[in-house]
């Protein structure tokens, strides 16, 4: 009797399901560790409890609160030079923020437009733009990365260059992709009938068209462009000490690794993956919502 | 064919010689490359026998072909902390990351491709899901920070391995895996995909409609078949590996290639640093053109392709 009463009853709960199912499917953690890592970034100045480059070689290697020997002056412990782990984190976040972010932009402005040039201009200008993008993605890009950083010397800005350099490639050849199915659709045809130029349609009418996949492309590349700025960092060219990056924060507490340190490293380590495993948890969902061609990536 | 491998052989020419400008280019417009090429402290006239030595007062082309012939000498200079060839250097270095690659590729490949299976059999059952999360994390991760990890949990807390050096197999353990893990991801989900595209194709329905029991139909038909593109895969990431494990060989400690390149970067040895770069260029450059090459022997649809 009772499991034909749940019969009768069950269509309503499978409604109920594919709701939560729906729900279930937006990245909610995901959002919300960006938005709070983006929002710490803003506001590290006033969040910070010490001096992130500044600190009491009295307080060197204090533990966290909880364990004996930290207090609450330094929740999260202190480094070899007693600076604030705490304070360093916040405004590590901002170095992960800017350089993630611009880095990302930078590479897809110029991926981009060299995808829709060459996509939809097509001859010479495409046979060029292409080979260079194939010897630039056959150059192991960590490797090259790291090379350019040691020739130009640790500083933030030229970090976002040298990350922008290295990975405009994987824009243009998704974007080019693109464009070429997009110049034989009827609306680009018209455009062309109507007399607009070549870079009104490619301004007006691809532009619009392809920025989904841009920015989904936008949202994968930044767990790439992070790890590849904290691995810079941690190789030491990177952002230059004593400015506080996640990168450089592992690096320099790794020789405490071995005394039982813990804390100096574990602490960013956990950031970096919270905010690459967020970054990709979105990216993949972006992907699969915005852009269905994009799911074969 | 004949055509199509000229091509190709062109086209890595090509990367080859952008490779090259590119290394060279950035070194002189980055500032002096007296500066790199000369010891920290050095005079100035010393800095001035460092410029015509290398014939940095000549135009840029005669540069260009100064630096290029001596690179096809296998000629790149000498380190400035070991006093010795960087080539002699970089051979004396290779095996030991050699020996790091071929392990965790082995472990990559035995984590990779059971789950793999796995999840392509029971689509959307547990093992999918536990791979899915297993993939997503190794993609996710960076190698050094699981290295360090590792280091704390099996080093420090446990003391069961030792956190750097070489010498034994338990030195290969953790290093192995830090750097073996992003790839098992990778190799899971191709793994996967494969297996999935294999399962649904004719001859393994055939098997299937013979009356086959699915652990035959999968160990015997679909297996062999789904693994050709994980183990081209393979191969490469062969290569790739030796050129990425700069990192986890500066957090274990392990001397290879990659630690080569730290020790490099760490002594202000430029000859060493630009010298690892241009011959991992080159490594990969090149494997990846076997590669092609060899896949357009297999395969015709590829080398009839444009």
């Amino acid at each position: 009797m009772s499991t034909r009463a749940d019969a009768i009853v069950a269509p309503p709960r499978i409604r109920w399901r594919s709701v939560s199912l729906r729900l279930d499917d937006f990245p909610v953690i995901p959002t919300l560790i960006l938005v709070v890592i983006g929002l710490v970034a803003i506001f590290a100045d006033v969040l910070a409890p010490h001096n992130p480059e500044v600190g009491s070689l009295a307080a060197r290697f204090r533990p966290p609160f909880w364990q004996t020997g930290g207090s609450t002056q330094y929740l999260l412990g202190t480094d070899q030079l007693g600076r604030d782990v705490l304070s360093r984190l916040i405004f590590g976040a901002r170095v992960s923020v800017v350089v993630g972010f611009t880095a990302v932009i930078f590479a897809g402005v110029v991926g981009t437009a060299l995808g829709i040039v060459s996509g939809y201009l097509g001859g010479w200008v495409d046979q060029v733009i292409m080979r260079l993008t194939d010897t630039w993605l056959a150059l192991p890009a960590l490797t090259f990365a790291i090379f350019l950083a040691a020739i130009v010397g640790p500083s933030m800005w030229n970090i976002v260059i040298i990350l922008g350099l290295t990975y405009w490639t994987r824009y243009a050849r998704v974007i080019r992709g693109e464009v070429l199915s997009l110049k034989e659709r009827e609306f680009v045809r018209l455009a062309i009938v109507a007399g607009c130029s070549k870079w009104t349609i490619m301004r007006r009418h691809i532009l619009p068209n392809i920025i989904n996949s841009a920015i989904v492309l936008g949202t994968l590349m930044l767990g790439v462009v992070i790890i590849t700025e904290a691995t810079l960092s941690f190789l030491g060219v990177g952002v230059p000490p004593p400015q506080p990056a996640w990168g450089l924060m592992l690096s320099d507490g790794k020789q405490g690794l071995m005394v039982g340190r813990w804390w100096l490293t574990m602490f960013p380590g956990c950031c970096i993956m919270l905010m690459v495993l967020s970054a990709n948890l979105l990216g993949d969902w972006l992907r699969v919502k915005l852009d269905p061609q994009l799911r074969q990536l | 064919m004949k055509q199509y491998i000229g091509r190709r052989i062109g086209y890595s020419l090509l990367s080859l010689f952008l490779l090259s400008l590119t290394i060279f280019f950035f070194v002189r417009v980055t500032g002096d490359p007296a500066a790199l090429l000369v010891e920290p402290g050095a005079s100035e006239a010393d800095v001035a026998a460092i410029h015509h030595q290398f014939g940095l007062d000549r135009p840029l082309w005669v540069q260009y072909g100064i630096f290029m012939s001596s690179l096809f000498q296998g000629d790149l200079g000498q380190s400035f902390y070991y006093r010795t060839p960087v080539m002699e250097l970089y051979l004396s270095r290779l095996p030991n990351s050699l020996i790091l690659a071929v392990v965790a590729m082995g472990l990559s490949l035995l984590i990779g491709i059971p789950s793999g299976i796995l999840a392509a059999v029971r689509v959307g059952g547990f093992w999918d899901s536990a791979g899915k999360v297993f993939a997503l994390l190794g993609l996710s991760l960076p190698s050094f920070w699981v290295g360090l990890v590792l280091i704390l949990v099996f080093s420090v807390f446990l003391g069961w391995l030792p956190s750097s050096g070489a010498g034994t197999p338990l030195h290969l353990i953790m290093p192995a895996f830090a750097l073996g893990w992003y790839f098992a991801a990778a190799h899971m989900r191709l793994t996967r995909s494969s297996m999935l595209e294999v399962l649904g194709s004719e001859y393994v329905k055939l098997a299937r409609i013979k009356g086959l029991p699915q652990s035959l139909v999968i160990a015997k038909h679909a297996f062999k078949n789904a693994l050709i593109p994980v183990l081209t895969l393979a191969g490469i990431n062969l290569v790739i590996m030796v050129n990425v494990a700069v990192v986890v060989e500066t957090v274990f400690a392990w001397p290879g290639i990659g630690r080569l390149l730290y020790e490099g970067i760490a002594f202000r040895d430029f000859p060493v640093v630009q010298g690892v770069v241009v011959l991992g260029g080159a490594m990969i450059v090149i494997v990846n053109m076997v590669v092609d090459i060899l896949y357009a022997v297999i395969d015709p649809r590829i080398r009839l392709e444009r």
